[in-house]
């Protein structure tokens, strides 16, 4: 009796607090998706993240900055694996701003320590604002800070535009409805169509679903650039630190083998 | 300084020239290595080096991180990421030290609980526990002025938050002092990093003399009896840092493996989202371990006599810290360790529980319905609601201290106690109860 009432307070103690469900103004609960990059072992498919990338480079750049990101970060281990020249090249696609000799405003080929912020001039945030009434969010962190993060991205992007709008909720000017989203009105027109996309890996399905998965995995990515080194370094320190937590046992009892406690 | 006479003869004329100079040598032996230490004392004992072992730990990787953060409100959230990013195991790092300061605080609450169920705090160790409440308010301060160094949405909000409860009780000129302006803002950013790297050290001070009068007055043991002479006592070294080499060991099993694969679990998703003064968040929680005192904060929802909810909310919260100073006077029974006090055991556990949920529910959102009677003339549901149930877990919370604590040390029959340590353990040994007898308690120790 005593030891499940220890039992049953510890494990009030230790799981209660963190269980803590944020419900409040929250969106539909997204629907559940499995990422290579999942579970103890986990880690990114690297066509995947190139895949991703491509959605990113064609759809959302042209609103959504990635500012943590730089070029040199896509031959990063762990990460696309573009090589060198590739993500060179990547890099001398993008138009720079900055000043020319005459101190007029001009542009400048990217270089690999160049960021992903696309919309860094005052007049590209104006047009962005005016377009949707705010400037669309850096997307570096997306998968990360919002719950069920790249579950919440996929989701956001590709089954939250399928349903019409319950009766009753009414959408702004300029609103799109979105069963996902908190609140269910965002400013972002429905982002993806089957097909947009041309992949160069003919067996991957060219659908909204598919692009929104690829997408969510790169964005995580982004968010986590270092999570195979984590997941790996990881193993090591726990397996080590197992024998080293064997020795010390037989160690102590070996010390204390002749006393009665 | 170490319980007991000293044990050192210094082996040489050198080390007698030294010893009689600065007794450092004497020092380290007699509170390293011979300090006569329970031998009954069991793994919630190991707490206080764990917790030495996470200060260590939080003070090293936070020296480091320090080198690379930047303490201005417009590059403090890209410098962290900087660290995530681009510094040398710099995710390493700022995991370890993110993550260390949960872990320190389960480290703290099992050590406190520990104390309490054991009555810790009782005669002659009431300073020690005393040194111990400081140490624990210094932690909450140095934990939630860590909170708002990356300076993303909860660190920012939580500053204003928190920073406002100290000006509903000291007043709006004291809070402009503390924010260096008016508003949560860069000098306010600025002095909570110089006070977030000041603090830690004024625990290891304070933890020094804790240890000091732990060492003065020697451990308390699971069958709060003291030590009757050596047969009840081992020496530190090497039967307790054996032990603790183990213990450190396991906790930091634990912890690696919520650094290395569930590195974000003990903190909320807007610590990822850049801080932002004109988007208030839906909803602020403070860090789990300051759950419970946020709860009790948010419990007082109606006003007492002439003081108004928002001041009686933090009283109550600055009240259910204050409470703990005085404990050892609380409590009024002659016996210290619950084993042998059967209905202190229960108030304790129901304590334990009670803490945990208020815990809980100091993370939920505010006025969530827990069981919902009614809909509310606005069409909200109406019923028994996480404020509510606050209010019952403050209300124990407290009654456990000021009406529980007097009481049952007049009222409780207590079980009997053994004569001594040694023969609690040979007691125990053969199969239980204390019938030991009574020449046996002086055998085990001829091969220590």
């Amino acid at each position: 009796m005593r030891k499940i009432i220890i039992a049953a307070a510890l494990t009030l103690g230790t799981v209660l607090p963190f269980g803590a469900a944020q419900a409040s103004t929250a969106g539909a609960e997204p629907p559940h998706v499995d990422f290579s990059f999942d579970g103890l072992f986990g880690t990114f498919d690297r066509n995947q993240l190139k895949r991703g990338f491509q959605v990113y480079k064609e759809v959302c750049s042209s609103c959504h900055s990635l500012k943590l990101l730089a070029y040199r970060n896509l031959k990063d281990p762990g990460g696309p694996e573009f090589t060198e020249d590739e993500a060179k090249a990547l890099a001398a696609e993008a138009q720079i701003p900055t000043l020319d000799d005459a101190g007029e405003p001009t542009t400048r080929k990217g270089t690999l320590a160049d960021h992903f912020a696309y919309q860094t001039t005052p007049q590209e945030h104006a047009t962005l604002k005016g377009a949707y009434g705010s400037i669309p969010p850096d997307l570096s962190l997306m998968a990360k800070g919002r719950e069920h993060g790249p579950v919440y991205i996929h989701a956001l992007i590709s089954v939250g535009y399928e349903h019409e709008a319950p009766e009753g909720v009414t959408i702004p000017a300029g609103g799109n409805y979105n069963s996902i989203f908190p609140g269910g009105v965002i400013a972002m027109p429905k982002p993806l169509s089957d097909g947009q996309v041309a992949y160069a890996e003919k067996e991957i399905p060219q659908t909204v679903d598919q692009y929104a998965k690829d997408v969510s995995a790169f964005l995580m990515w982004v968010a986590e650039p270092k999570l195979e080194a984590r997941h790996r370094l990881g193993f090591g320190v726990i397996l080590f630190l197992g024998i080293m937590g064997v020795l010390f046992f037989l160690s102590y009892r070996r010390v204390w083998r002749n006393v009665d406690h | 300084m170490a319980s007991g006479p000293s044990t050192y003869t210094p082996s040489n004329g050198l080390m007698r020239w030294l010893d009689a100079r600065l007794p450092i040598v004497r020092f380290a032996n007699d509170n390293l290595l011979t300090f006569p230490t329970p031998k009954n004392l069991n793994y919630s004992y190991t707490f206080g080096a764990i917790l030495l072992y996470c200060l260590v730990i939080q003070i090293v990787t936070g020296i480091v991180l320090a080198m690379h953060f930047v303490p201005n409100a417009a590059l403090a959230f890209n410098s962290v990421e900087y660290i995530m990013r681009d510094v040398n195991y710099g995710w390493l790092l700022r995991y370890i030290h993110m993550n260390g300061a949960s872990f320190f605080f389960i480290a703290v609450y099992v050590h406190i609980l520990r104390g309490l169920y054991y009555g810790s705090y009782k005669d002659p160790r009431e300073v020690l526990w005393i040194l111990g409440v400081i140490i624990f308010l210094l932690m909450m301060a140095t934990g939630f002025l860590g909170y708002t160094l990356p300076w993303s949405q909860m660190s920012l909000w939580g500053a204003n938050v928190i920073t406002n409860l100290l000006g509903a009780l000291l007043g709006t000129d004291f809070t402009q002092w503390l924010w260096g302006g008016f508003s949560v803002d860069n000098p306010t950013l600025q002095r909570f990093f110089s006070l977030h790297y000041l603090l830690p050290f004024v625990i290891l001070g304070v933890s020094v003399l804790h240890i000091w009068a732990l060492h003065h007055v020697g451990n308390s043991n699971p069958t709060g009896i003291d030590p009757k002479g050596p047969q009840d006592t081992v020496p530190l070294m090497p039967y307790y840092t054996a032990k603790y080499f183990f213990v450190i060991t396991v906790f930091t099993i634990f912890f690696a493996f919520v650094v290395f694969y569930a590195p974000n679990l003990f903190g909320h998703v807007d610590h990822y989202v850049e801080g932002n003064p004109l988007k208030t968040p839906a909803h602020i929680a403070p860090e789990w371990y300051l759950g419970a005192f946020y709860a009790m904060l948010r419990a007082m929802d109606f006003n007492f006599l002439f003081i108004d909810s928002k001041l009686l909310g933090v009283l109550t919260m600055l009240g259910a810290i204050g409470i703990l100073f005085i404990v050892p006077w609380l409590d009024t029974s002659k016996v210290r360790s619950a084993n042998y006090r059967p209905v202190y055991w229960w108030c304790f556990w129901i304590f334990v529980a009670d803490y945990a949920m208020l815990s809980w529910a100091g993370l939920q959102p505010a006025g969530v319905i827990l069981l919902q009677t009614g809909v509310g003339a606005d069409g909200a549901p109406t019923g028994f609601s996480i404020t509510h149930l606050s209010q019952i877990g403050t209300a124990y919370y407290f009654a456990f201290f000021i009406i529980i604590m007097p009481l049952l040390g007049l009222f409780e029959t207590p079980r009997a106690l053994p004569e001594s340590i040694a023969q609690a353990v040979l007691g125990k040994k053969r199969g239980g109860g204390a019938a030991a007898p009574a020449g046996a308690a002086a055998a085990p120790e001829s091969r220590v």
